[in-house]
């Protein structure tokens, strides 16, 4: 267990040189910040990464989503203004940056959300699995149930457990067994104890982050390998935002996640990877640990120390 | 320490007196609607009472009063319902729910929207002059069932589509963002969710376009209803009369045993608006416990 703390290694005191680049194409037309800078730094991540399971070893994991070059326009507002990164499969992704500087808006774009907003453009490329999600061929249907998303507020169905569960998977002609189903997305959102009593009654009746939990197992339910969170703990007290870390970093297991989050210590106790945004830019994307400890812009420095947004 | 009170010229006495004559006011205003209201039905009532009888519900309009019924004219009023139930409520909810989900926001539908929101403050004798000439005479439905059915159909119809829509818009774009997310396509966002949401909203405005289209009468002189008929109509483009078609003729006739008798006929019409808005009311709640249950 690696602790931010107690690592020497890590205090603002350690030589700026000796920080690694990284290995994201967006973060080298990025200037590296002086070494001025590093002695006003405090390190953010003073929470124990206690849900991170170990350092990652061994080989780069290989990418999931590619993005290139990523414009984006809500009416005339050039909202993104060219985005390239590459999310790695098999790990959470963390994306971060003060109100109004695109994360959501990236996120959206990896399932076609977005495009359910009237009068908005998009421009580049972006690849699951080296298919363009985007192309001519590409049904926004289709592309929605191979990539899952959980929003800021829980906002089940207002019906049971168990339609909130099936009814992705009915209306997408699941032939398997539903009631295994539920129970098996249940079990990954870490909520079948709670409700395999009471599946059968209305999903409004759970508590906010059991709500979540359940918004996670309906997502589930339609078998994605993407899930795309847009802020998901941001409606939720402490006891369930913890609950619910702990069931994102269970899920990369099976699932590449990106996940939006205000919150940098949440950033730091889920994430692999984390990616900066600011206005409409990816400002920096690399390790977690690194970004936060030794980041390499002076933006990032600024925003994860609290000097701004 | 000095007080501030001699910087403020508080007045407080006649603040407060000032807040009870508002409040005063305010409660008349509420009361006086009541009062009229209730003068109405107590006069209604008290009038036609002695009038109600079984023979007066199953009879059919005769010369005399004694010996009139309203029966032709509750099957009739029965019939239009079901008639602009039938055509406004689709095309109503249909209308809305095009409007709402799929229609870009573009001057055609906004001057489409322009359009409803002014239909619905139209007077319905203009509707009826339309029913005349479009339905009566240019598709030859006659003084009909069908003709006074259409006619008030297009008057409820703008009343159905706006509050279908503000039944649609109340919706929190979040149901239908995760039902989008989980790789549904927009008729399946729409029959699942959208509409089962929206029904008990739709269904308010429904039940205020029947009652409006039950108990309007300018239209129904306009295309040409019958005003006494000794038969209940047999098929749509027969001819008919309608609860208020009496009530207009029978305050129209001499004597003070016909007015008593519109009187009576107004219970009738009171007890079957009543009856309708209870159904639909009914059938809402029911609605709203299943979608929470």
């Amino acid at each position: 267990m690696a602790d931010a703390k107690a690592d020497p290694q890590r205090k603002p005191s350690s030589s700026e040189a000796s920080s690694p680049q990284t290995s994201s194409p967006a973060a080298s037309n990025s200037t590296a910040s002086g070494t001025g800078n590093a002695p006003t730094r405090k390190a953010v991540p003073e929470a124990p990464r206690t849900l991170t399971p170990g350092p990652r070893q061994g080989p780069q994991p290989k990418t999931k989503i590619e993005v290139k070059d990523l414009q984006f326009w809500y009416g005339d507002t050039h909202a993104i203004k060219g985005v390239t990164m590459n999310i790695p499969a098999h790990q959470v992704t963390a994306f971060i940056g003060p109100s109004g500087c695109g994360k959501s808006t990236v996120l959206r774009c990896l399932n076609r959300m977005n495009e359910l907003i009237p009068d908005t453009r998009m421009e580049g490329t972006i690849r699951v699995d080296e298919q363009d999600i985007y192309a001519d061929e590409a049904d926004p249907v289709m592309v929605r149930r191979r990539i899952g998303m959980v929003f800021q507020k829980p906002n089940p169905f207002p019906k049971t457990i168990y339609k909130n569960i099936t009814w992705g998977a009915k209306i997408n002609g699941y032939q398997g067994d539903y009631e295994a189903l539920v129970e098996e997305s249940l079990r990954k959102a870490a909520l079948w104890e709670e409700v395999k009593d009471r599946l059968h009654t209305s999903a409004y009746n759970l508590s906010g982050g059991q709500q979540q939990r359940l918004c996670i197992a309906r997502a589930l339910a339609v078998k994605p390998d993407i899930l795309l969170m847009d802020e998901p703990a941001s409606a939720l007290d402490p006891i369930a935002t913890a609950k619910l870390e702990e069931t994102i970093v269970e899920l990369k297991q099976d699932y590449t996640i990106v996940i939006v989050t205000h919150n940098m210590q949440q950033a730091t106790r889920v994430s692999d990877r984390t990616a900066f945004f600011y206005v409409g830019e990816l400002v920096e994307m690399g390790d977690t640990e690194m970004l936060f400890t030794r980041p390499s812009d002076e933006k990032t420095d600024a925003y994860i120390s609290g000097r701004f947004g | 320490m000095p007080s501030t009170d001699t910087l403020f010229n508080q007045r407080i006495d006649s603040r407060r007196r000032r807040g009870k004559v508002m409040a005063g006011v305010l409660f008349v205003c509420t009361i006086l609607g009541l009062v009229v209201l209730a003068t109405l039905i107590v006069d209604v009532v008290l009038t036609g009472a002695p009038w109600l009888s079984r023979e007066f519900i199953t009879g059919f309009p005769r010369s005399t009063a004694e010996a009139s019924g309203i029966w032709p004219a509750i099957i009739g009023s029965l019939y239009l319902m079901l008639v602009v139930a039938a055509v406004a409520v689709p095309l109503g909810v249909g209308a809305a729910l095009y409007l709402e989900e799929y229609a870009r926001d573009n001057w055609l539908a906004r001057l489409i929207q322009i359009n409803i929101n002014n239909l619905a403050g139209v007077p319905s004798v203009v509707y009826g002059i339309l029913g005349l000439g479009v339905f009566v005479y240019l598709f030859g439905f006659g003084n009909s069932l069908l003709a006074a059915g259409l006619t008030l159909s297009l008057l409820v119809l703008p009343i159905i589509v706006i509050s279908s829509q503000e039944a649609i818009r109340s919706i929190p774009q979040g149901v239908r963002e995760s039902a989008y997310a989980l790789g549904a396509t927009r008729s399946q966002v729409i029959w699942s969710h959208v509409l089962p949401i929206a029904m008990p909203g739709i269904l308010t405005g429904v039940i205020l376009s029947l009652s409006r289209a039950v108990g309007e009468t300018a239209p129904l002189v306009l295309v040409g209803a019958a005003l006494a008929i000794n038969f209940t109509p047999a098929h749509l483009l027969d001819e008919f009369t309608a609860i208020p078609m009496l009530i207009f003729q029978w305050t129209e006739e001499p004597g003070v045993a016909f007015r008593e008798l519109a009187a009576a006929a107004i219970i009738v019409l009171l007890a079957f608006l009543i009856l309708t808005n209870l159904t639909a009311i009914l059938l809402r709640n029911y609605l709203e416990q299943e979608r929470s249950a």
